[in-house]
């Protein structure tokens, strides 16, 4: 059972109660910032008169957890994208790889962690909506199964046509997300890619790391041959000299 | 007066280059403090937008890259059986080894908390590229220092273990290569996860197979420039009989490269940024002019390969644009897709250069205490037991 968010900017109105509620839950310090930070999860940007909610989008296939050398972020059969910050040793790969820029960085700490929000991961276990979806009073961000999500988002793409712009975001981009997205503006002038391809990011990597057992086994043999043949050729060379190796052989 | 200057117990005289590295190399002690005590924040210019840089596009990507030399030369003496090349292998080996603790050096600093290293050891994911990069260092620094071993086992005259390792040097070297070529890849192979951010005229499927290549031309380049620094600095001459074919070595592998990137241009429909003279475009013409063009035009003459002085004019112009590749990868073409501007800050630089001052330090160190260099090469001063 995979949960996720659908949010809705026509109906946002802008008052800021989920990156509020999303500070209090992971007990994040400081004021909402007007971009992402390692402090702030959730945040609310203007753009074209709406607003629009930047959070983490929870890939099905994330690049994030693929990218990660010490398996420190997780994609949980529920949905979250999960980050264990005693595993993390700080290469900050994943900030590089993510096509949506989400996770951001402690760079103010001499022991810094990777800061992102993670669906509220610990509530959805126990049976509870995400902290920013209950704080919502406009019914903008929704929780619930994700397949319902897509199915409530049609409905209300298909119910007011010219309402909406007929996409789902986050049904296809880099693979698909836990978390979509439906607006009257084109998604690009809200300042979200739109340029992400439809494969997962992970799948180009994995194309060559997933042939390197079998390379190393070719190219070894194939190294061997050559000492093997070069090295027979040296000894050829020497038996057939009068002089019997004794001759510089360069 | 060149007997006493190449004797392993010469006596050392400090003089103004050894100045410049002991500044160096407390700049570089300092700006380490700092970044330990406050944070990455407070001395690079890394940012949510910009999480790698200099140290990463510089230190690692180059540090590993300039390295190649070493897998390219054992594999042309000890597997393609070319034993003419044997007396240059030892000090590319060293500089092997050397980039290789310099990279790792920077990683120290670069990571987060680098305490935790060995994480990647630890907790696995086969998924990550990254991954791979971890264990080709740990493992392919054990084999450059396995394979430098014999001559510090030389120096205090245990012959035993240097002959056991001398029977083993064909898996070893075997070992190594495949390690080398692994890693030099994947470090393309890093990039090949963004292709929504790398700039086209940069990114490509290929990537992996370009970082590969240009590497060992670039290794070379670093192999005939190493001889020549070394020439200057212990009064040795150029054995340009061997330099000279490995430049026609370089000439076909930065050749194929070069053609390798055309294509993978002409496959992103990326020429345009080029003709348009963009920011990108400019950037990609000062690199393949200066890493590809010139090097391989140039060195094809015969005349000019033999002159040690445009010899070592085309190696140095390889490294460099090899470097300007790398950093384009890294800095450049990222720069557009990051909505933001990166320039290294001044203690990022620090560190890079004093790292290389360092490198170049223990590397005078090792050639006046080890037997690097062979007998009959410029160094009358070796002979048994003087």
């Amino acid at each position: 059972m995979s949960m996720g968010l659908l949010f809705d900017a026509t109906r946002c109105i802008g008052c800021g109660a989920c990156s509020s509620a999303c500070k209090e839950q992971n007990k994040l310090p400081g004021k909402v910032e007007e971009v992402l930070t390692a402090y702030t999860w959730t945040t609310l940007q203007q753009k074209e008169g709406l607003n629009v909610r930047r959070l983490c989008m929870h890939c099905e296939v994330p690049t994030c957890a693929s990218v990660c050398p010490v398996a420190a972020l997780k994609k949980t059969k529920e949905g979250p994208v999960v980050y264990d910050a005693e595993r993390c040793m700080g290469c900050r790969y994943c900030m590089m790889a993510c096509p949506f820029d989400v996770p951001k960085y402690q760079w103010d700490r001499p022991v810094p962690i990777v800061g992102k929000c993670i669906l509220c991961a610990g509530r959805i276990k126990d049976g509870k909506s995400t902290a920013c979806a209950e704080a919502c009073p406009a019914e903008a961000t929704t929780f619930g199964k994700k397949e319902d999500l897509i199915w409530e988002a049609r409905t209300r793409i298909r119910q007011k046509p010219g309402a909406y712009v007929d996409h789902i975001y986050g049904l296809t981009e880099a693979g698909g997300t836990s978390v979509l997205m439906i607006s009257n503006v084109p998604f690009d002038r809200l300042g979200l890619k739109t340029n992400l391809p439809a494969d997962p990011p992970a799948m180009r990597t994995w194309q060559v790391l997933s042939n390197i057992p079998d390379f190393v086994g070719v190219w070894g043999v194939f190294l061997y041959g050559v000492h093997w043949i070069t090295a027979r050729r040296e000894d050829v060379a020497k038996a057939g000299d009068p002089d019997n190796g004794k001759g510089d052989q360069s | 007066m060149n007997m006493v200057a190449t004797q392993p117990t010469r006596r050392f005289r400090p003089g103004f280059w050894t100045a410049v590295f002991v500044v160096l190399f407390l700049a570089f002690c300092t700006v380490t403090v700092i970044r330990f005590t406050k944070g990455l924040g407070a001395v690079t210019n890394l940012s949510d937008q910009f999480p790698w840089g200099l140290w990463i596009g510089f230190d690692l990507l180059c540090g590993v890259g300039l390295a190649a030399g070493a897998f390219t030369l054992t594999a042309v003496v000890h597997l393609f059986n070319l034993k003419r090349f044997e007396p240059i292998v030892r000090p590319t080996i060293l500089t092997g080894f050397l980039g290789y603790s310099f990279v790792i050096v920077a990683l120290l600093l670069d990571l987060g908390q680098p305490w935790r290293i060995w994480h990647a050891i630890v907790y696995w994911n086969p998924h990550s590229v990254m991954f791979e990069v971890a264990w080709c260092v740990m493992l392919y620094t054990t084999v450059l220092a396995v394979e430098f071993s014999p001559v510090v086992f030389e120096r205090f005259g245990f012959h035993a273990p240097a002959r056991i390792i001398h029977r083993l040097i064909t898996p070893l070297v075997i070992l190594g290569v495949i390690l080398s070529t692994l890693h030099q890849s994947s470090l393309g192979s890093l990039y090949l996860i963004v292709p929504s951010k790398l700039h086209p005229l940069w990114y490509s499927p290929m990537m992996p197979l370009h970082f590969y290549i240009s590497a060992i031309g670039a290794g070379i380049g670093m192999v005939i420039l190493e001889s020549y620094l070394s020439k200057r600095a212990f009064h040795r001459h150029l054995e340009m009989d061997l330099l000279e074919p490995l430049a026609r070595g370089m000439v076909v592998t930065l050749g194929i490269y070069g053609l390798m990137r055309l294509q993978g241009i002409r496959r992103n429909h990326a020429f345009g940024s080029i003709l348009d003279f963009t920011y990108e475009g400019q950037m990609f013409l000062l690199e393949f002019t200066l890493g590809v063009i010139l090097p391989v035009v140039l060195m094809s003459f015969r005349r000019l390969r033999n002159d040690p002085d445009w010899l070592v004019g085309g190696a140095f112009m390889a490294v460099l644009g090899f470097v300007m590749n790398r950093l384009n990868i890294s800095i450049t073409g990222m720069e557009a897709a990051s909505g933001t501007r990166y320039l290294p800050s001044a203690m990022e630089i620090i560190v890079s250069v004093g790292l290389v001052a360092t490198g170049m330090a223990v590397f005078a160190f090792a050639v006046r205490t080890f037997p690097i260099f062979p007998e009959g090469s410029g160094d009358p001063a070796r002979k048994p037991g003087a």
